[in-house]
């Protein structure tokens, strides 16, 4: 059946060079456009709509016996340990309702406060808990999914962090899914702050999962290991004064320009479950355009001409 | 002596393939893609789809050709996020191998043949990575190992298919 078939290859459409040739040319058309211009997000949207839940089906196979055998685990669980742990945890809340009331206080008080200074930038920020779904399985980059997505108001944008310090970045948002790219992803950049003497510089990451660099800093910056680096919030995308990452290594070789200084990110970037998306930041005033700078010293010749 | 009586085996036992089981095959191989690899573990990941592509247009290259592939590799870009087309582009590439060199691969036994699939996977994998760099400036050589674990892989899983096409046309085999 083979033979027969293979006699007729050539009259069946075009040959597998013209078919090659004219996907090859689709394939490089879809790649510039998906490079260089936004216009095919919603086409992927609509392609996912049915890829996602496989995957997620996928997903869930793996981890699913685990989570079955907590389950049958609890069940196993006594009566009597059950109700044990339920006072404990019932004399916690009560605990914690207590420590909550003062946190009110506090909070209104501190909110005060700040009215008094006007230092509006360091309003709370609304916080989103989200789920981890699934890992990329791409390579070249470091991301995870989360399961809030427009619905649930997730811009693209936001930042991602767990209880420690910043995660992420929220890149590409879906119905149902946001895609966040971590801080260890090569070359993304956030800007810093040391903590201990507020120098200001941008730290980027390395691509791998457990550093960061922070580049073009001289040698004789005022750097030590332990410093913390927090967050400066000046560009405006991520707020102010969240830890970031800890120096654990510098290198000052005269031989090249710039010290190499290596940071551990401090937020558990690869270990979490649970993160939070931070929502509602302030919107800075926009950037004066650049014309404004190079009419002073227009300015400055006339008063010289003048003078 | 021996290439021919392979080919001629293939023959005689093969049912022709139904349309289901070559969708179901490449359906399955996604899913597998789509399992949470993570790590080193996925840098030694074998590309199933690719591998699953690969036997269907060795064997069957009137049915499955290169716009199946072109298809599947958009599948597989919109659930890795990865840039429109990249995968179309290697698989389109990768497909076209294995229909251009069908008969050479078929000719030798399923012991040799990942040998022959070797260089195809190779070219199919340095065509996502240099798209990749191109566009982002990276490249991380680990990448590479998934073209070993996949012609590794190649012998067993054309084994399974072969098994699975066979059984139902002659019960009596074991």
């Amino acid at each position: 059946m083979d033979n027969t078939q293979s006699f007729r290859f050539f009259n069946r459409g075009p040959t597998p060079v013209a078919r090659l040739i004219f996907f090859a040319l689709l394939s490089l058309l879809l790649l510039f456009i998906d490079a260089r211009y936004k216009h095919l997000e919603s086409i992927r949207n609509i392609l996912a709509l049915p890829i996602q839940p496989l995957q997620r089906l996928a997903t869930t196979l793996t981890t699913g016996p685990g989570i079955l055998w907590d389950q049958f685990s609890i069940y196993v669980d006594s009566q009597g340990s059950l109700a044990s742990e339920n006072a404990q945890i019932r004399q916690q809340h009560a605990v914690y309702a207590a420590q909550l009331l003062q946190l009110q206080v506090l909070q209104a008080e501190n909110e005060q406060l700040r009215k008094y200074f006007d230092l509006s930038q360091h309003a709370d920020f609304p916080v989103q808990m989200a789920e981890i779904v699934y890992l990329e399985r791409d390579i070249f980059k470091r991301k995870v999914y989360l399961d809030k997505g427009s619905q649930k108001n997730v811009l693209a944008g936001q930042v991602v962090m767990d209880e420690v310090g910043v995660v992420g970045q929220v890149t590409r948002v879906y119905p149902w899914l946001s895609e966040v790219t971590l801080i260890t992803d090569k070359d993304h950049a956030v800007p810093i702050q040391v903590l201990r003497t507020g120098l200001r510089a941008v730290v980027f990451g390395s691509g791998n999962i457990s550093n960061l660099t922070l580049r073009y800093m001289p040698i004789s910056a005022d750097i030590q290991i332990d410093d913390v680096l927090v967050t400066s919030g000046i560009d405006g995308t991520y707020p102010p004064g969240l830890p970031v990452a800890r120096v654990i290594k510098i290198e000052r070789d005269p031989a090249y320009p710039f010290a190499q200084i290596l940071c551990a990110p401090l937020a558990g970037v690869d270990q979490q479950r649970q993160l939070m998306i931070i929502s509602g930041l302030h919107k800075l005033p926009e950037l004066p355009p650049a014309e404004a700078k190079e009419k002073e010293p227009k300015v400055n010749k006339t008063k010289r001409s003048r003078q | 002596m021996r290439a021919g009586d392979h080919y001629s085996k293939d023959q005689e036992f093969l049912l022709p393939a139904n349309p289901a089981f070559i969708g179901m095959s490449l359906f399955v191989a996604l899913m597998l893609n789509w399992l949470p690899w993570e790590g080193l573990w996925l840098a030694l990941r074998p590309d199933f789809a690719a591998l699953v592509l690969l036997y269907w247009c060795t064997h069957k290259p009137h049915r499955i050709g290169i716009g199946m592939a072109w298809a599947i590799g958009i599948f597989a870009d919109v659930a890795d996020s990865s840039l429109f087309g990249q995968h179309a582009l290697s698989y389109s590439v990768l497909a076209f191998g294995g229909i251009l060199l069908h008969r050479r691969i078929q000719m030798f036994d399923v012991r040799e043949q990942p040998l022959q699939v070797f260089p195809l996977l190779l070219i199919s994998y340095a065509v996502f990575a240099a798209v990749h760099w191109l566009i982002r400036g990276t490249i991380s050589w680990e990448f590479f190992l998934g073209t070993l674990t996949s012609a590794l892989l190649w012998m067993p899983l054309s084994m399974l298919l072969q098994t699975m096409r066979r059984t139902r046309n002659d019960p009596n085999e074991l």
